[in-house]
């Protein structure tokens, strides 16, 4: 039995607002922006250990995260907002600008490393 | 040398915009921002300014090439796009309202991509206006909803809403309830805490209307939203006590499914509750100034943001005049970008389209564009004025002087080169 998507929710967090203005492009700003935080039972039903690297697939693109376990609700992911979600977001704006920038069902499946 | 102070200084790194700031400051930089939170030190301490005037293609160039060359770029183009201006002051939005007149171009902020929703929801019911400074004074219960502003707005508690001391309440006096998806750390902080399961915004709100205008609701449709009929009664009773209630909406709120019937609820809710005391909804706006755009786009043009002048008289389409919508379309031909950040909060695909067609941006850094040219930041070494969350206009107080040019300047003269 396949198991149900999980939501996406990208945030906005004081480190990530820190390092806007320092620059977008530094290392700092990737690695946060590049970390997923996930419910340890949602990472264990799916075979994911912590700190796994994982392809994050929406209807719209995919992009690559370390997932972490944290304390988040069950069904859900966090990551904080930079341009890896940006290629998971659609651009339909439903006709009013604005793209849907928050929950996306998405799958994701751990990036092993070739033998 | 001693460093020089500046007292009452201003910070446009959140919508907060507190202005009881003191920097100390040489010629060059800024070394000590007190009373500052994280977001403000690192927005006044820690920003990079290019050390290049401009680039063309790449490649160095002297600001006013650069101008002729913008300038010859939108002159040429069919259809283009200014878009941004989050970042810098109302006086380089008006001009950014001129040029986008004078070039019968599509004029977007970054509002359209934050709150826009918001605004949509505000035409669609109207809206109850108040200010911060009567939150701050009067306010006995405040609302967040899908807003974190512990992370966000690191100053607006503490400033403007429940941590604040006013004229007639201060934090015993007052409610704070958060309802969000998850415990954040506004969440943390909270009177009452309210986890609501995602999507389902809407349906609370709306069902909180009922509650508040008596009207009969099923409960078992309540179950969706994670809430029970209790914990809404209970949320419903405490709005209709409060004698100053205000809502503060976030992007958790606007940027969901839902997006301006979410909003739409919050704000038909706060209608609702103004038939028993005085009730206020406001987005929590980011970035900086986007809410001068909205002042300064409504003062001049009627309208918020997603402004077409291709007819040569304003016309207002979100969904066909703003930027993410024209961009994925492949409709716009050459762009104007004022604060690259805007740039890097589209989706993928219009940013591919950006890569493909002329770009001009203007922003504190060398940005990967066409045409580049840096600019004095706003607030730091450039002065003007800037709009805080409840639209009320500040005054910059700049510590450092800077051999760079303002937006505003930048602008004005890629207008006057434009040919007739």
């Amino acid at each position: 039995m396949s198991l149900p998507r999980l939501l996406l929710m990208p945030i906005r967090t004081s480190k990530q607002g820190q390092q806007v203005n320092i620059g977008k492009d530094h290392d700092d700003y990737l690695t946060m922006t590049t970390t997923l935080t996930v419910h340890p039972d949602d990472l264990k039903e799916r075979n994911i250990p912590n700190g796994a690297r994982v392809i994050v697939r929406t209807d719209h693109g995919e992009a690559e995260f370390v997932c972490t376990e944290g304390k988040v609700p069950r069904g859900m992911a966090f990551v904080p907002y930079g341009p890896p979600t940006c290629k998971l977001m659609g651009g339909d704006t439903d006709g009013t600008g604005m793209p849907t920038s928050k929950g996306w069902e998405f799958d994701m499946e751990e990036v092993r490393n070739a033998e | 040398m001693p460093l020089a102070v500046t007292k009452f200084a201003t910070c446009a790194g959140c919508a907060c915009v507190c202005d009881d700031l003191e920097l100390r400051a040489n010629d060059e930089r800024i070394f000590e921002a007190k009373n500052a939170c994280e977001l403000g030190r690192s927005w006044f301490l820690e920003r990079p300014v290019s050390k290049v005037e401009a680039t063309i293609n790449g490649k160095p160039a002297s600001l006013g090439d650069a101008i002729d060359r913008a300038a010859m770029i939108l002159y040429e183009a069919d259809s283009p796009l200014v878009f941004g201006l989050g970042e810098t002051t109302a006086e380089a939005q008006r001009e950014a309202v001129a040029l986008a007149e004078r070039l019968d171009a599509t004029l977007d902020t970054e509002t359209s991509l934050t709150h826009g929703t918001m605004e949509l929801a505000a035409q669609l019911g109207g809206k109850v206006t108040g200010t911060l400074g009567e939150i701050r004074n009067r306010a006995d219960l405040a609302v967040y909803w899908g807003a974190n502003p512990v992370k966000t707005h690191p100053r607006h508690l503490e400033r403007y809403s429940v941590h604040s001391t006013g004229k007639f309440r201060s934090r015993s006096d007052r409610t704070f309830v958060v309802v969000d998806v998850r415990e954040s750390e506004t969440a943390k902080e909270a009177d009452v805490f309210l986890r609501i399961r995602p999507e389902t915004d809407f349906e609370a709100l709306t069902a909180l209307r009922c509650l508040v205008r008596g009207q009969r609701i099923v409960r078992e449709n309540l179950a969706e939203t994670g809430l029970s009929f209790d914990q809404l009664r209970d949320l419903a009773e405490r709005l209709k006590r409060a004698r100053y209630g205000v809502i503060f909406v976030g992007m958790g709120l606007l940027q969901t499914r839902g997006k301006h019937m979410n909003a739409s609820a919050a704000t038909s809710l706060g209608i609702a509750l103004n038939a028993t005391g005085r009730f206020l909804v406001m987005p929590l706006r980011t970035p900086g100034n986007i809410g001068g755009a909205d002042a300064m786009l409504d003062y001049a043009t009627g309208y918020p943001f997603g402004v077409n002048f291709s007819r040569r008289y304003p016309r207002y389409n979100p969904g066909e005049f703003t930027a993410a919508d024209l961009l994925e379309r492949q409709d716009v031909d050459a762009a104007l970008i004022v604060g690259a950040n805007a740039m890097k909060r589209l989706p993928d695909a219009a940013r591919t389209q950006l890569d493909r067609i002329p770009t001009i941006v203007i922003d504190r850094e060398i940005a990967n564009a066409t045409v580049s040219i840096t600019t004095a930041p706003a607030g730091i070494s450039a002065s003007g004025t800037v709009y805080r969350n409840d639209k009320i206009p500040i005054g910059l107080r700049p510590p450092i002087r800077s051999s760079r040019p303002s937006d505003e300047f930048v602008l004005r003269r890629i207008r006057d080169a434009i040919p007739d």
